[in-house]
């Protein structure tokens, strides 16, 4: 899983830089010589990134189908995408795909982390918590794919382990096609995403636990203070900049889920767990419809961008807040 | 008020805390086990149904042991997909992807943390956007890119862009750690009439040298897991990688209940092997990441 956090406290490092070079004696001419050694990486960067990305961008203005030249239409796409029922239930099916991966996993990660860290690390010893704290990462480390055919085979309609289980203990007539059927696909492919993403917030909370003064949880419990109330007024205060973190990295790969969604439902039935990633992807290849699926691709890609300035913003701020107060 | 908490201190140093194990204690490592459990129990049922033949399976249902240990389906599924051409193409592409990745990270970063290039923190925000870009606004214009220079259905197309993305993230994270080398190692080595080639290649490799290798372990299972450029560039069997190859299996007519277990077991095995292996630095590396 891509779970680098590329977003803590980038900004204030970079402002402490100063504008010398490290290495002395670089001559004259400063910093120029160390163009040269951009130039590589950045040739490539331009032509897998930049000039994709600009491109598309182009063809969401365009009519293509992949073979003959794209055929201009200026907003024609834009104006679809507007009135597209199923680009807005796609949109509205990535906000189900946040709860899942963005606001279970981040309570119950607390939760868990809490626990970890709190109480089991100290009355039954770091083994177990760590121990523990493997277990509840393990789905992480699998390939989405994988993690996605595991849950499938489970949720098997004829002969599936939790039919058979169901049946086995008399549960019969809860039986169900799991991902077969309208009301339970997206819940199912939800279960995946809260399995997979469980254990990153629990890994990344225990190391910012570590940060907690004890003297500080030990006045406050002399103090009265209940475990959810110091829980809340001293752990929560303390970790909140990773909080941010996961919440930020969290939405961004629930917004470009696409996996387990092409592996378990394509979508279906019918939209009932179509998100965007995949609606751009069937777009592309199934439908020969290039430029509406540029299209749907580069709102994609705002979203994420608006979200990602106006995160960092709120970071600036929590951290501004933070030094003064 | 601190006296009291200084008084309070000695006794948790000697160990009292512990032995004050109270039953909402218990009860809550009970649940923190039960959840364990609860994560683990689907990978478990994949590995006791992909040793079960089907007629086991359903005589006896998912939640016991085999009978008697049934290889059949991990062998067809192994044979019918060539499961060892697969890991190949897969240990190729995460390797090179995750050396080239890191070569060029270093690169980029001597420029931007060492050399301090002018406008490097746009240089920077342009990584940083490259890497969170959803790869679908990418992928139709690379797939006809690639298809034009013939490099389509070739592993290296899945290289080449895998290296780019990733040393995005590389360059974004090296680069400030190079922000703080130390000064005084540079000149000392300057000093001795080191070049800046030489200074990267003797003095800063080596010093980072543990970042480095948490890059590399990153990058390549990063890589391993990858399935969406993988799928749309990588058509033919020949050169399908491991997540790919068994996605693409599901509900072929050869895949009954058990061999399909025996999939996701395949599937499984090798990033468990890595997890086993570099558990350590994974763990070190996820929450390195989120506070450096």
């Amino acid at each position: 899983m891509g779970s680098a956090v590329p977003f803590v406290r980038q900004r204030r490092a970079t402002r402490k830089w100063e504008d010398e070079s490290l290495l002395p004696g670089s001559g004259k001419h400063g910093s120029a010589g160390f163009w040269l050694y951009l130039v590589p990486g950045f040739a490539l960067f331009a032509i897998i990134i930049l000039i994709p990305l600009g491109w598309n961008i182009y063809l969401s203005f365009t009519e293509w189908r992949g073979i003959k030249p794209p055929i201009w239409i200026g907003l024609d796409n834009w104006t679809k995408l507007i009135g597209d029922d199923k680009f807005w239930t796609s949109f509205s099916n990535s906000i189900w795909m946040i709860v899942a991966m963005v606001i279970v996993p981040t309570l119950l990660g607390l939760l868990l982390a809490a626990m970890l860290f709190d109480l089991i690390g100290k009355k039954f010893g770091s083994r177990l918590a760590s121990f523990l704290r493997a277990t509840y990462y393990l789905p992480q480390i699998l390939p989405i794919a994988v993690a996605a055919i595991v849950i499938g085979w489970i949720l098997r309609p004829e002969n599936g382990a939790l039919n058979l289980v169901l049946k086995a203990i008399g549960l019969g007539s809860l039986q169900h096609n799991w991902l077969g059927s309208p009301d339970t696909a997206l819940p199912s492919i939800m279960f995946v995403m809260v399995w997979v993403q469980i254990g990153y917030p629990v890994v990344i909370f225990m190391a910012a636990l570590q940060r907690v003064d004890p003297e500080l949880y030990e006045a406050a419990e002399l103090d009265g203070a209940g475990w959810f109330q110091r829980f809340r007024a001293i752990t929560i205060n303390i970790i909140r900049p990773e909080i941010l973190v996961v919440t930020l990295t969290c939405t961004i790969a629930a917004l470009k889920v696409f996996g387990p969604v092409y592996i378990l439902t394509r979508g279906g039935p019918g939209t009932s767990t179509i998100v965007p990633s995949y609606y751009s992807y069937s777009e592309f290849f199934t439908n020969q419809q290039v430029g509406y699926g540029a299209t749907i691709a580069t709102t994609l890609s705002v979203v994420i961008a608006v979200l990602t300035i106006v995160f960092i913003q709120v970071q600036n701020r929590v951290e501004r807040s933070e030094r003064e107060g | 008020m601190s006296e009291i908490a200084n008084r309070s201190l000695p006794s948790r140093r000697m160990g009292f805390a512990r032995r004050h194990r109270t039953a909402g204690d218990w009860t809550i490592v009970v649940i923190a086990i039960l959840v364990g459990f609860v994560i683990v129990v689907p990978l478990l049922i994949i590995l006791i149904n992909s040793f079960k033949s089907p007629t086991d399976y359903a005589h006896s249902g998912p939640l016991t042991l085999p009978a008697n240990l049934y290889f059949d389906g991990i062998v067809k599924f192994w044979n019918r997909v060539n499961f060892s051409q697969k890991l190949w193409n897969s240990f190729l592409i995460s390797s090179v992807v995750a050396i080239a990745a890191v070569l060029i990270s270093l690169l980029n970063s001597f420029a931007i943390g060492i050399g301090r290039v002018r406008g490097r923190t746009w240089v920077i925000i342009l990584f940083l956007v490259a890497n969170m870009l959803p790869q679908e606004a990418l992928l139709y214009p690379l797939y006809y890119m690639f298809k034009q220079v013939g490099l389509y259905d070739n592993v290296w197309s899945v290289i080449i862009i895998f290296t780019v993305t990733q040393s995005a993230f590389g360059t974004y994270l090296l680069s400030s750690v190079f922000g703080t080398f130390p000064r005084e190692v540079l000149e000392a080595a300057s000093m001795d009439g080191a070049s800046r080639w030489q200074i990267l290649w003797r003095v800063i490799a080596p010093i980072t040298r543990p970042t480095l290798s948490v890059l590399i372990i990153f990058f390549f299972i990063w890589t391993w897991n990858e399935f969406l450029i993988p799928l749309t560039f990588l058509v033919s069997n020949a050169n399908q990688t491991v997540p790919v190859a068994i996605a693409v299996l599901q509900g072929d007519r050869i895949m009954d209940v058990t061999t399909t277990s025996a999939a996701a077991l395949l599937g499984l095995i090798p990033t468990l092997v890595f997890f086993l292996i570099f558990q350590r630095t994974l763990t070190r590396g996820i929450t390195a990441g989120a506070i450096k």
